[in-house]
């Protein structure tokens, strides 16, 4: 059995509450930083320790605290991506609702890192009951000299601000994420320039994904190179994989990254549900091109998954049967980008709209002979034509879709 | 006549809007203030929030219609909201919204003639490994079946 990390204390009654974190070995590594290491010394660790952002993109977390400028008369900010907004993701959710402080832990130590004093937790309003959680692990926080003024006598400062937002997928882009913190539509903005230097406010700042974070008080504590044995050396640490659909376990699983896809859905996941049989695979989300039953035996990291055409994203699996119709699928796909789209690009906002109510003619059986090259015409279209990645996490899946169980799609057509 | 608010709603208001460097950067948590007292976000709601923060009341209407959560009239004492994205889909999440819709006796958006319950469907809630789920009000209920409806559906009554 794996070595499990930001998991491992899970079963333990009452964890979200800071005195049980700490007889678990909680806000050790935020004293061992501040106390014991330079801001300089923690961002090497972590860049050493091939950490890479949980939230889908896999971007370096030490190399995108390196890009903030130290040298600018600004605040700088630090935002905790909690939108969770991925279909099939919900891995934040148990992170945040289990552990809160692990989360502050790592909050505090990149704020200590990048020289930030104000955090905010970006989180979807739907999670109101995780929201509360996170405000109430900030104030023990705060009566234990965790957060707050003067840090464990250090004399850093941060503040913590539990933000809400307000159902829109687009909020988790990370420039959308901005906007919206800043009290306005979810729109993406132009990049660059880049958020590390023009962000929330105009000012300098990181964004990073709660997993991400949650990662950092273990690459303190045990170094980058322990941190890296628990993955792979270009892709550090665990993956908290979340497995829903058509499985006997729908559940998280964290498991090194590079772990099997077929072992994740057959061995821990237990196979698939009542005797069902496999037929396709999403790996990394929704937004995550599509795999046939044939294509997954493959390690889970963000290398291997795009080498094989499709990503890991968000490291959310929907396993999908036999006896699920494709275009079922397509259908869930188009409605969900169609209805998500945050229509400041054209080929997006019409594209998207387009597509979907071709897949929905095709399910009310009026479907025409050219209407899945149309739905291939129109995806392609979008793709690398919009301002942010919501264009091709739309049209990637669709294409995908389409070119993989073509020959089953064509099937609805000639019931027209 | 512009309505009164309760004076405990200016409070939370000056409170939430203290925590951001700038006073508009809290226009979404103060409208979920709002909402929750009010019950929706219609025009007069957009015009006092605008003057609590200091923004047009059209910055507040473009921030209202863009989120779903903001609700633009009122609806009923409990929002039923299904979760029609794939992991639900693949589970049932379907025949669980036939089912509402044939006990409510009302449609997607609707509201119940004693005001009681709305139904609507929602994108991905992120509670896929409990699929098929819905939220009432804040809460979430997954696992979902028949029986289960039935017995979240009693409880509200």
């Amino acid at each position: 059995m794996e070595e499990k990390v930001l998991t491992r204390h899970f079963g333990v009654e009452g964890l979200f509450r800071i005195e049980v974190y700490r007889e678990q070995g909680g806000y050790k590594a935020v004293e061992k930083a501040l106390k014991q290491m330079t801001p300089a010394a923690v961002l090497d660790e972590v860049k050493k320790a091939s950490l890479r952002g949980r939230g889908g993109a896999g971007f370096p977390a030490g190399v995108k605290w390196g890009f903030v400028p130290q040298n600018v008369p600004k605040p700088r900010y630090l935002c905790v991506n909690a939108d969770e907004g991925e279909p099939g993701t919900f891995k934040d959710r148990y992170l945040m609702n289990h552990n809160p402080h692990l989360l502050l832990e790592g909050t505090i130590i990149a704020s200590y890192a990048v020289g930030i004093h104000a955090a905010f937790i970006y989180i979807r309003g739907e999670y109101e009951a995780v929201a509360l959680r996170l405000e109430a692990a900030i104030d023990e926080a705060c009566r234990n000299g965790y957060l707050g003024k003067n840090i464990l006598g250090t004399g850093f400062d941060l503040d913590v601000v539990v933000h809400r937002g307000a159902g829109a997928y687009i909020c988790g882009e990370e420039t959308a994420l901005l906007e919206s913190l800043e009290g306005k539509r979810g729109h993406p903005r132009l990049k660059p320039p880049f958020p590390a230097s023009v962000g929330l406010f105009q000012c300098p700042t990181v964004i990073n994904n709660v997993e991400t974070l949650s990662n950092i008080p273990f690459i303190v504590q045990n170094g980058a190179e322990w941190f890296i044995r628990q993955g792979l050396p270009k892709d550090g640490g665990t993956r908290v994989f979340g497995v829903s659909g058509m499985v006997q376990k729908p559940g998280i699983y964290e498991l090194p990254l590079g772990t099997n896809l077929r072992t994740i859905i057959f061995d821990y996941a237990g196979g698939m549900k009542d005797g069902k049989q496999l037929k396709a695979v999403i790996p990394g989300g929704m937004s995550a091109p599509i795999l046939t039953a044939d294509e997954i035996d493959l390690p889970m990291d963000f290398d291997s998954l795009a080498g094989a055409g499709s990503m890991l994203g968000s490291a959310a699996i929907i396993v999908i049967d036999k006896e699920t119709s494709i275009l079922d699928v397509l259908k869930s796909v188009a409605n969900f980008y169609s209805h998500e789209s945050c229509g400041q690009c054209t080929p997006c906002r019409i594209g998207t709209a387009w597509i979907n109510k071709i897949v929905r003619r095709l399910a009310d059986g009026e479907g025409e002979q050219d209407d899945i090259d149309a739905i291939i015409r129109l995806a392609s279209n979008i793709k690398g034509k919009t301002l942010c990645p919501l264009g091709d996490a739309a049209a990637l899946p669709i294409l995908s879709i389409c070119q993989k169980f073509r020959r089953e799609l064509e099937g609805y057509l000639s019931h027209a | 006549m512009s309505p009164e608010y309760p004076a405990s709603l200016h409070r939370r208001i000056d409170e939430v809007a203290a925590l951001y460097p700038k006073k508009g950067a809290a226009l979404l948590p103060v409208l979920h203030l709002v909402q929750r007292e009010v019950g929706c976000i219609t025009a007069e709601e957009e015009r006092f929030v605008g003057r609590a923060l200091g923004l047009k009341p059209m910055k507040v209407r473009e921030v209202v219609t863009f989120y779903s959560m903001f609700l633009r009239r009122p609806i009923g004492k409990y929002h039923l909201q299904v979760c029609s994205n794939l992991s639900c889909s693949l589970l049932g999440g379907g025949p669980i919204l036939d089912y509402l819709r044939q006990k409510l006796g009302v449609g997607i958006g609707e509201t119940t003639a004693d005001g009681r319950f709305t139904l609507s469907t929602v994108e991905c809630l992120g509670a896929c490994e409990q699929a098929p789920c819905l939220m009432v009000n804040f809460d979430y209920h997954g696992q979902l079946d028949r029986e289960k409806i039935d017995r979240i559906l009693e409880s509200l009554e």
